[in-house]
């Protein structure tokens, strides 16, 4: 096979891997500092990108353009989720958390299923056929913007974190809990709020995601699972991580779809998953646990 | 009198802290040795490392005559080391008994015998009143002698107790350092303390161990330790004279 | 022997499960078709509820990916039918070790390795997804088309190779939990039983009294899976068709869990209780839905997941424990 096919796939992969990047790192962020194992995490992309379709639907309103609105509404649902239902869960078992939002999980799948049916639905933008052409390389239009997008709002996030004092703040907390409520953070608040940011970056990534693929309510778990894969290979609680580990995971995917049938590509992302577990638990970037 | 725990150079560090240094000690069948120091001195560290909990850096351990340094917790409990932990971990859904049978079934062959042999050591340990009490409703000094009780119910040739005494009222601590004195002259169990009550220590050691910054400054008779100048200024303070 | 089964068990609730047995041994002769299958549907999910709990509610492993077993199960016993002509009853044996073996490597990697808690249960996840895409490839067992077995007239019961009416089906599942039931009973006062729970309280604490730890959860491991694969081969000859899709699909094994999360995890009853309420109630939803004339797709699963939500916050340990106090039915051993 011509080497432009490998690269072509390879590119295309990376694109797509910057996007499932953006999803991953809201659950890193969750994660990281909330320390909620946010199980509905797929089906709450699964709103967003049900919320891109209705719009486009409607008002024919770009996926890209809505994505502000759309993770602003993410952003307001994760907030109420984390202060109103899961805030008291903090000191409850493990086990506990994780079936609280299980159960959100079922619910979300569920009632999307319930109003739009099992058909799948996509959305069709002026841009959706057109690709670019660089040297040697076609490449998807959708993807690049969404690629693009990705990335600019990855940024935005990493610059918020870093300089940002609120985003110190909510640092400050994911480094040590009691340590922040000495010095007066309020960290329920805090909490919240970083639950609605990583809500806020999966409406993100949901709206670039609805350009690439076909959406159906069951697709929830699948993107659970996928961010779960990414964050623990890229390394829990390193936000460059969570990107590296959507890009390597894109790309595993896409080339293994060209190596072998499309519907195996999967089965890579897990095989990853159970190595990295076993051999690297803190991932690639993420720290060793003291 | 034979010897029954030999430290020999022990030392361990974590990234950088050197938390044990080269630390030599032996305890003989029968005794109650205790081992003293400030906090973060590496006294539970040295516990852990006894225990199997820990893998040394350096040095040796000898049990009952065999090597024991890195072998496992549970390994090391089987060869007869009991220990308790400084924060208490009772199992908290079971009951008093069924804690307790937990560690008698290490020795029995079956539940029957491991429920005999764990009320004799229930009845030892004052809680024969409470022993179908759920762990987790119990205040802290059951929860401190379920502790004790649990680790003996494995039979063990030495127990190791990390500050089983803190945060007891002084009739608790006379209550407790009875008990530990009683099951020393009866069944000649070694015991290997960490404490920092005294008054506990005064009472029940034999030897004491004095640690600082992980390094030994002082070993001998509680006498000896109690008047040594580098252990007042360390740790004791004139005031215990 | 069962003296010693039946030592310290209170007067009462020997009685009250006399009564429940008897019930349901005269079920098929006092309930019509439809109720019978959705008591099968019931003593299904308690059984595998039951197996799932040993792994988690006795030993403190959580598994997500549970329907691995069920899946790994059928099709052995499935694929032995119908390539071979082996009938149930001895292609169980071959279910059995399957899914003893797979669960025998998870734990292997997991407890070696030290994978513990909540990345226990994203391998758990994983492997059965690993599975589900695998099978959906083999194609000696049909693929992601299916395998099939053959549906012979039901006339008569044929028990060896479990073809026959629901009343036949329904006693094979009824006879099987009671099973569980007893096996779980036997082995929580057992020696295995107590280090289990240990080690759900606190590993290192039970480390510390002897108790090597590694052994006792693969055995909790390898009997969990050893015995949600037999239901697994009740599963395929019941509905005789497997799919890759359905029966290894991450919302079978969220399914399987419900019933013993929502009527107590580590309880001997919970299950039972917890299937009986879920099921009961799902169907009656359905029933009171299709009054209506509402049929909504996803209805029951909203339903499931609301039941789940207002368990996990309001009652987190199960229906079961505060209802065995009200009834005044504890043992000593119920946690």
């Amino acid at each position: 096979m011509p080497a432009e096919i490998y690269l072509n796939i390879a590119v295309s992969g990376l694109l797509t891997g910057l996007v499932y990047g953006l999803m991953a790192l809201g659950l890193s962020v969750i994660f990281g500092v909330v320390r909620v194992v946010n199980f509905a995490h797929g089906e709450m992309m699964t709103i967003a990108m049900y919320l891109a379709i209705v719009l486009f639907a409607a008002f024919k309103l770009d996926p890209l353009v809505m994505m502000m609105p759309i993770a602003g509404v993410l952003f307001v649902f994760g907030y109420a989720l984390q202060a109103g239902l899961i805030n008291p869960f903090i000191n409850r078992p493990e086990h506990s958390q994780f079936m609280l939002l299980v159960a959100l999980a079922i619910i979300i799948v569920n009632v999307l299923l319930m109003l739009f049916g099992p058909d799948a639905r996509s959305v069709q933008t002026a841009y959706s056929f057109d690709s670019f052409l660089v040297g040697a390389l076609i490449v998807d239009a959708t993807k690049v913007y969404a690629g693009a997008a990705a990335i600019v709002v990855a940024s935005a996030l990493f610059a918020f974190f870093r300089f940002a004092r609120i985003g110190k703040a909510i640092r400050a907390c994911a480094d040590n809990y009691t340590g922040a409520l000495v010095v007066g953070l309020d960290v329920k608040r805090l909490y919240a709020l970083t639950f609605g940011l990583g809500a806020a970056c999966v409406g993100a990534a949901g709206s670039m995601l609805v350009l690439l693929i076909d959406v159906t309510p069951t697709l929830g778990p699948a993107y659970t699972l996928l961010a779960f894969v990414i964050v623990i290979t890229g390394g829990l609680g390193s936000m460059p991580g969570a990107l590296l580990g959507g890009v390597l995971i894109g790309l595993t995917e896409a080339l293994a779809g060209l190596f072998f049938t499309p519907s195996a590509k999967s089965m890579f992302a897990f095989a990853i998953l159970v190595l990295v577990l076993l051999f690297r638990p803190q991932g690639i970037l993420g720290k060793k646990p003291s | 009198m034979c010897v029954l725990l030999d430290v020999q150079g022990l030392s361990k560090r974590f990234s950088g802290v050197r938390a044990v240094q080269d630390v030599s000690f032996t305890v003989p069948e029968g005794a109650i040795f205790a081992v003293i120091g400030p906090n973060g001195a590496g006294k539970t560290t040295l516990f852990n490392m006894i225990a199997g909990a820990l893998a040394p850096d350096e040095g040796t351990i000898r049990f009952a005559g065999e090597r024991i340094d890195g072998v496992t917790p549970d390994e090391a409990c089987r060869r007869g080391i009991g220990r308790t932990f400084q924060m208490v971990r009772p199992f908290p859904a079971l009951t008093v008994e069924e804690n307790v049978v937990v560690g008698a079934l290490l020795r029995a062959a079956d539940v029957g015998k491991a429920k005999i042999a764990a009320a004799e050591v229930i009845e030892r340990l004052d809680l024969d009143a409470k022993r179908h009490q759920k762990a987790s409703s119990l205040t802290l000094p059951d929860r401190k002698r379920l502790e004790v009780a649990r680790a003996l119910a494995t039979k063990p040739k030495l127990l190791l107790l990390d500050e089983t005494m803190a945060g007891l009222r002084p009739t608790e601590t006379d209550r407790m350092v009875a008990i530990l004195r009683e099951l020393n002259r009866e069944t000649g169990l070694t015991i290997l303390l960490i404490e920092h009550v005294m008054r506990a220590v005064m009472a029940l050691a034999s030897r004491i161990l004095v640690l600082h910054h992980g390094a030994p400054i002082a070993e001998g008779s509680p006498n000896e330790v109690v008047r040594n100048p580098a252990v007042l200024s360390s740790y004791l303070g004139a005031e215990a004279l | 022997m069962i003296a010693a089964l039946l030592d310290g068990v209170p007067r009462r609730v020997l009685a009250l499960l006399a009564v429940v047995l008897a019930l349901l041994l005269a079920a098929p002769f006092i309930a019509n078709d439809y109720l019978l299958t959705v008591l099968i549907l019931i003593l299904y999910f308690a059984y595998t509820g039951q197996a799932w709990n040993i792994m988690f509610g006795f030993a403190g492993q959580l598994s997500l990916g549970h329907a691995i077993f069920v899946g790994l199960g059928g099709y052995a016993a499935a694929a032995l039918y119908v390539h071979f002509g082996i009938a149930p009853w001895v292609g169980l044996a071959g279910a059995i070790a399957l899914a003893a073996a797979c669960g025998a490597l998870i734990g292997f990697l997991a407890f070696r390795f030290g994978v513990a808690g909540v990345y226990f249960a994203i391998l758990t996840i994983a492997f059965a997804e690993f599975a589900r895409i695998g099978f959906d490839h083999f194609n000696w067992v049909g693929g992601s088309a299916g395998l099939f077995l053959p549906v012979a007239n039901y006339a008569r019961n044929d028990l060896w190779n479990l073809r026959g009416n629901p009343a036949m089906f329904y006693y094979v599942m009824l006879a099987l939990t009671v099973a569980a039931f007893l096996l779980s009973h036997v082995l929580l006062r057992s020696r295995i039983g107590y280090c289990w729970l240990a080690i759900r309280e606190d590993e290192q604490a039970a480390r510390a009294l002897g108790i090597d730890t590694f052994r006792y959860k693969m055995v909790a491991v390898v009997i969990s899976a050893a015995m949600t694969s037999v239901a697994g081969v009740f599963f395929a000859f019941y509905y005789n068709n497997l799919f890759p899709e359905q029966v290894f699909h991450i919302s079978r094994s969220i399914e399987l869990i419900l019933a013993p999360i929502i009527g107590g995890v580590g309880t001997l009853f919970g299950p039972i209780i917890g299937a009986f309420l879920l099921t009961s109630l799902a169907e009656g939803l359905r029933e009171v839905m299709t009054a209506f004339g509402f049929d909504a797709p996803g209805a029951k699963q909203v339903f499931y997941g609301i039941c789940l939500l207002v368990v996990v916050i309001l009652v987190p340990d199960g229906v079961w424990p505060p209802l065995a106090r009200a009834l005044r039915l504890t043992t000593r051993r119920e946690s």
